[in-house]
């Protein structure tokens, strides 16, 4: 039964439409690979045993009735972001403790709609701060990467680093992501498996714990681009729930696999090539540029001014935004209370011991940066800077070009606790960061291995509303890198 | 923020006597008004009130993780409504943003207002006071927010408990200009913005169900001086409570700077009960808001086409109405502002008055029909006798069919026992005696028996009243007092 | 700009996080880490330019009125950690 879990969505779907297994028998897969490997990866913080069994079992009448859906009996982890009724729904956070919403977010309404089967919750950083999945109350996720003959565990980075571990483990059959600074891309990247960050605007944050508003976007992490295109497809809508959310209309992103890119201009920044990066990033990227100019695309230098600037930026933004959006984790209403004296004290001690170091580091930063005084030399001008990075985009569409291809991390995973310095974490994101601050898609497709056989991705990013041409041109490099999967399986029991 | 610019002549009548001489108040209002909606700013919840606690409120307003604001329409639409009102500017782009707190009532840990970019800029309200006095007070600006919910600390010993029913109801928080000078003119202030309100239809105006507060800025300072130190007495939820804090708040600055004290910048509450402000323990922390665009939210757009369109159904205003009024009725300027003071009393006597003589149908209003309403605490939607009744008996005075006096009977009859006012008057034998033989026999009879009267009244034809009184006494109030007059002065050889 | 001990806790008090002076020393040092870090935004020269409101260009939707939601407290109080009769409780607030 195993072998199940090796399916890609896609070979998954047309096996359950050719009954060559059942939607329960799938789903018994994974949940049996959950059972085996969760212990030692820790990428579910909530199985859904029951849930998963009633959907399959409805997807299973589904399919018999030929009334299949897109995702038909399709087992998925959920990141612990989106809010699934009457399960545990905390953004791995200590403060959200017992939570089990009375409502479900726009996108996994979306994919249940679709067929999806639910098989629990991920782990994540503490509300998606964190590019290791160390912040998480729940406990570290484990990468199921190792380097060459080493048992030293590694992080799968985050803060989507749950579903990053689960789908490269095949505890699922692709997951749920968001990505504020990176946090799709960036674990992609280091897990060996592909996730795509849509344009904001794309798919509903209704539901969604929010980080960042302005950043915050939903995406699928799995274990190839037509997973992800199949995925995108059914997780995207204009919800009316949520104002920032796009009438544009949702293309079958499927229809651009396999599509030649035969004249395509990609466009290379320059300033991508930055001081301290390892040799064999820029190794792989230079192997990137060689597969595409291959496939008939036309290679082309460009300049983004202000990318060095967006990570700055983006620290300033975004934990202001945090700071204001975490404030209605009070006590109150919701989640843990630790009592106090008075009312100040209530919140005082509740925040303290609800919220772990990142998240208080981060809520402080934005409580300080939009504070009497200082509103103009921080969040005024991250903002104004914001604008400036987003032309530079602009400029670069105006210009001609397709799509833009870059490393998306700096390095490959690490061990945990290996980096302390916040500044140096913040690092992590150097690269993809820049799609969130203007809003671009940008996709992350695993490229090569380095030195110690972990996985490297590269990044790919797009026009506003434009998935099709990244999910096209991602296809290219899947074919010319081939597929990437733990050498071998430690983890299950 | 804004530069404050006095654009007051300081006025000796408005003074306050201090021990050390003259002292002037200066004042500004910031009242809430609720905005007349269904449903509430950012989410769908019911806005009635008097609901069982957190009944009207939805998953957005009790801020549940990952929940989102969409913005009513029709509340927006309100706020421009109301900025045309006030004949202020209209801004086609606006920004709501987060006013960052922490308080039980307030879900979210911030309130969604605006801050920078409100939706309505600079108006102004005209003031009549009875003096006679005009006053200008100038509208800074009108902004759309939501409300908090409620805390209710008597409910347990040791917990207040919280009901988020009013929660992100919206509001529309309008900002007068520091050009309020005495307690009179702030009451006249609220009074007639919360008539333009209502009038507009979009603010109930009802100050006891919380529909509408003013928080009022107060400081002293000698006359035409520079702008005190002020105070913001907030919540205060009645007209003339705002009086009453205003005069005590006034006094106590005064007191203050007199022992040579400082006045210290704070939020004030008003006790009804005690008459005074006090400090507010719980506001006292240095505020620090920590205002930013909502995210959530992208900018408030429309067109000035629909501003435009608004603009041209815009209901006659009381201003307008008032000049309207003494210009084509005749009607005294104090009159036609008891008339505009309510819609509901201006749309009475426009009933009453249509196709009539609008003066006399302002007196039978006024003086009759509010002045008993106001007798009997009634309001003249509760009025026992209506427009149309009203409208008759005035039909009956202008035909001669009935007397001006017979009308008051008429009337009390009306009001008493309701009918249909002609046909009273022929059941019960009203109407007017216009015949002249019948007439003729009571004036000579009543001649006949004051011979001596008579021959006084050639010398003072003042004493003719008497007479037209005596023959009216005895017709029982139904002959014509006109012709009367015209009969008696024929016999008695005035002319 | 850097932050001192003061200011740290001054911002911990507004964040409503409680902190000792063991925390706050640490966190002193941390937040100015950070800080030097978003310093280089001083070299753009951003005369001129608008700060970013949405980066979507698109206007934003508005809902009709009228009572869709609500008339479901026992929901809202559901995952409350203490509550009485529909009501959500908290200690004393005193104004």
């Amino acid at each position: 039964m195993t072998d199940l879990t090796k399916l890609t969505i896609a070979e998954a779907r047309d096996k359950l439409a050719a009954r060559d297994f059942t939607a329960t028998e799938l789903t018994e897969s994974y949940l049996g690979a959950i059972e085996s490997g969760n212990e030692a990866l820790n990428a579910y913080i909530a199985v859904t045993g029951d849930i998963a069994r009633e959907q399959a079992k409805a997807s299973d009448a589904k399919i018999a009735a030929g009334e299949a859906r897109p995702l038909e009996g399709i087992p998925l982890g959920i990141k612990d972001l989106y809010a699934t009724k009457g399960v545990h729904t905390q953004a791995c956070s200590h403060i959200l403790d017992g939570f089990k919403p009375e409502y479900e977010s726009t996108v996994t309404q979306n994919l249940f709609d679709d067929g999806a089967v639910m098989l629990g919750k991920l782990n994540m950083d503490e509300f998606a701060m964190g590019s290791s999945n160390e912040t998480s109350f729940y406990g570290d996720v484990v990468n199921p990467w190792r380097r060459n003959g080493t048992e030293t565990a590694l992080v799968p980075g985050g803060s989507s680093g749950g579903s990053a571990s689960a789908v490269a483990a095949h505890l699922c059959a692709a997951a749920t992501a968001s990505d504020t600074g990176g946090s799709i891309r960036q674990p992609a990247a280091l897990t060996g498996t592909v996730g795509i960050k849509p344009t904001y605007g794309r798919c509903s944050r209704w539901g969604m714990v929010a980080f960042a508003s302005s950043l915050d976007q939903a995406g699928p992490i799995g274990r190839t681009v037509r997973d992800n295109a199949i995925l995108l497809k059914s997780m995207a809508s204009v919800d009316a729930k949520d104002t920032t959310s796009v009438d544009a209309p949702v293309p079958n992103y499927e229809d651009f696999i396999g599509k030649s890119i035969k004249g395509m201009k990609i466009g290379i920044p320059k300033e991508y090539h930055m001081d301290g990066i390892p040799e064999e990033i820029e190794a792989l990227w230079q192997q990137g540029i060689a597969w595409l100019k291959e496939a008939g695309a036309e290679i082309v230098e460009i300049s983004l001014p202000h990318t060095k600037y967006a990570l700055p930026a983006y620290y300033i933004v975004a934990p202001a935004e945090a700071s204001s959006n975490l404030a209605r984790y009070d006590g109150v209403r919701y989640g843990l209370r630790v009592p106090g004296n008075d009312i100040v004290e209530m919140y005082e001690n509740t925040r303290a011991a609800g919220f772990g170091d990142e998240v208080k580091r981060r809520v402080m930063i934005g409580t300080y940066v939009l504070s009497a005084g200082y509103y103009d030399a921080y969040y005024l001008k991250a903002q104004k800077v914001r604008t400036l990075i987003k032309q530079d985009f602009d400029n670069a569409w105006a210009d001609g070009v397709d799509a833009i291809l870059t490393p998306t991390t700096p390095d490959a995973a690490f061990a945990p606790g290996e980096i302390t310095d916040p500044v140096t974490m913040y690092m992590n994101d150097v690269f993809t960061v820049t799609a969130n601050m203007a809003g671009v898609p940008g996709m992350s497709i695993p490229a090569g291995l380095n030195k110690d056989g972990l996985p490297l991705g590269l990044q790919l990013i797009g026009k506003p509303f434009d998935e099709g041409t990244l999910f096209q041109v991602g296809e290219v490099i899947e074919q010319a890198a081939g597929r990437f999967e733990p050498s071998a399986n430690w983890w299950s029991k | 923020m804004t530069l404050l610019v006095d654009t007051r002549t300081p006025d000796p009548k408005k003074f306050i006597k201090g021990a050390t001489g003259d002292w002037e108040i200066v004042i500004g209002m910031e009242v809430h008004a609720q905005v007349t909606s269904e449903a509430k700013l950012f989410s769908g919840a019911s806005t009635s009130f008097g609901s069982d606690p957190n009944n009207n409120v939805s998953l957005v307003d009790a801020a549940m993780p990952g929940m989102l604001p969409v913005i009513n329409e029709e509340c927006v639409r309100q706020a421009i409504k109301t900025g045309l009102g006030l004949k202020a500017e209209i801004n086609l782009k606006s920004v709501f943003d987060r006013k960052n707190y922490f308080y039980p009532d307030l879900p979210q840990g911030y309130q969604i207002s605006q801050f920078k970019q409100p939706i309505v800029g600079e108006g102004i309200i005209h003031l009549d006071m009875k003096s006679g006095e005009q006053v200008e007070v100038g509208v800074e600006r009108l902004h759309l927010e939501q409300d908090a919910g409620k805390s209710l600390h008597d409910q347990h010993p040791t917990m207040s408990f919280v009901d988020l029913n009013r929660s992100g109801v919206a509001l529309m928080e309008i900002v007068s200009k520091p050009d309020i000078r005495c307690a009179d003119e702030a009451k006249a202030y609220l009074t007639k913005l919360r008539t333009i309100l209502r009038y507009l239809g979009t603010c109930d105006g009802n100050m006891d169900q919380g529909s509408m507060r003013a928080d009022v800025n107060v400081s002293v300072r000698k006359p035409g001086g520079e702008f005190g130190t002020r105070c913001e007495i907030k919540n205060v939820n009645s007209i003339r409570f705002v009086g009453q804090a205003i005069e005590y708040e006034a006094r106590r600055q005064i007191g203050i700077l007199e022992d040579g004290g400082e006045i210290d910048q704070e939020t004030r509450l008003f006790d009804s009960v005690k008459g005074e402000t006090r400090s507010m323990r719980s506001k006292e922390e240095a505020h620090d808001y920590r205002y930013f665009p909502d995210p959530d939210l992208l900018p408030l757009e429309f067109t000035q086409a629909l501003v435009d369109e608004m603009a041209a159904d815009l209901p006659e205003l009381p201003d307008e109405k008032k000049a309207r009024y003494i210009k084509d009725f005749g009607l005294t300027p104090y009159d036609a502002d008891i008339l505009v003071a309510e819609r509901v009393s201006c749309d009475f006597f426009e009933e009453v008055a249509k196709g009539r003589d609008a003066k006399l149908a302002a007196n039978w209003v006024i003086n009759d029909t509010f002045g008993r309403l106001n007798k009997e605490g009634l309001d003249v939607t509760s009025s026992p006798i209506s427009s149309e009744q009203l409208g008759k008996i005035i039909d009956l005075i202008k035909a001669g069919t009935i007397s001006g006096k017979i009308a008051k009977d008429l009337f009390e009859i009306v009001w008493t026992e309701g009918g249909d006012p002609a046909q009273i008057v022929e059941d019960r034998g009203m109407k007017q005696v216009t015949d002249l033989g019948a007439i003729e026999g009571i004036v000579d009879e009543i001649l006949a028996n004051n011979t001596d009267k008579a021959e006084q009244a050639k010398e003072k034809p003042g004493m003719l009243g008497w007479f037209v009184g005596q023959v009216m006494k005895a017709s029982k109030g139904k002959a014509n007092p006109q012709a009367v007059s015209d009969m008696l002065k024929a016999k008695i050889g005035l002319e | 700009m850097s932050v001192d001990l003061n200011t740290v806790k001054r911002v911990a008090g507004l964040a409503r996080i409680k902190v000792d002076d063991a925390q706050a020393e640490k966190m002193t040092g941390e937040l100015n880490t950070i800080l030097g870090f978003v310093e280089q935004l001083d070299e753009v020269n951003v005369d001129g330019v608008e700060p970013m409101t949405s980066v979507v260009e698109t206007t934003m939707k508005k809902r009709a009125d009228g009572q869709s939601d609500g008339g479901y407290a026992d929901k809202i109080v559901s995952n409350a950690p203490v509550h009485e009769d529909n009501f959500f409780t908290v200690p004393k607030v005193v104004e």
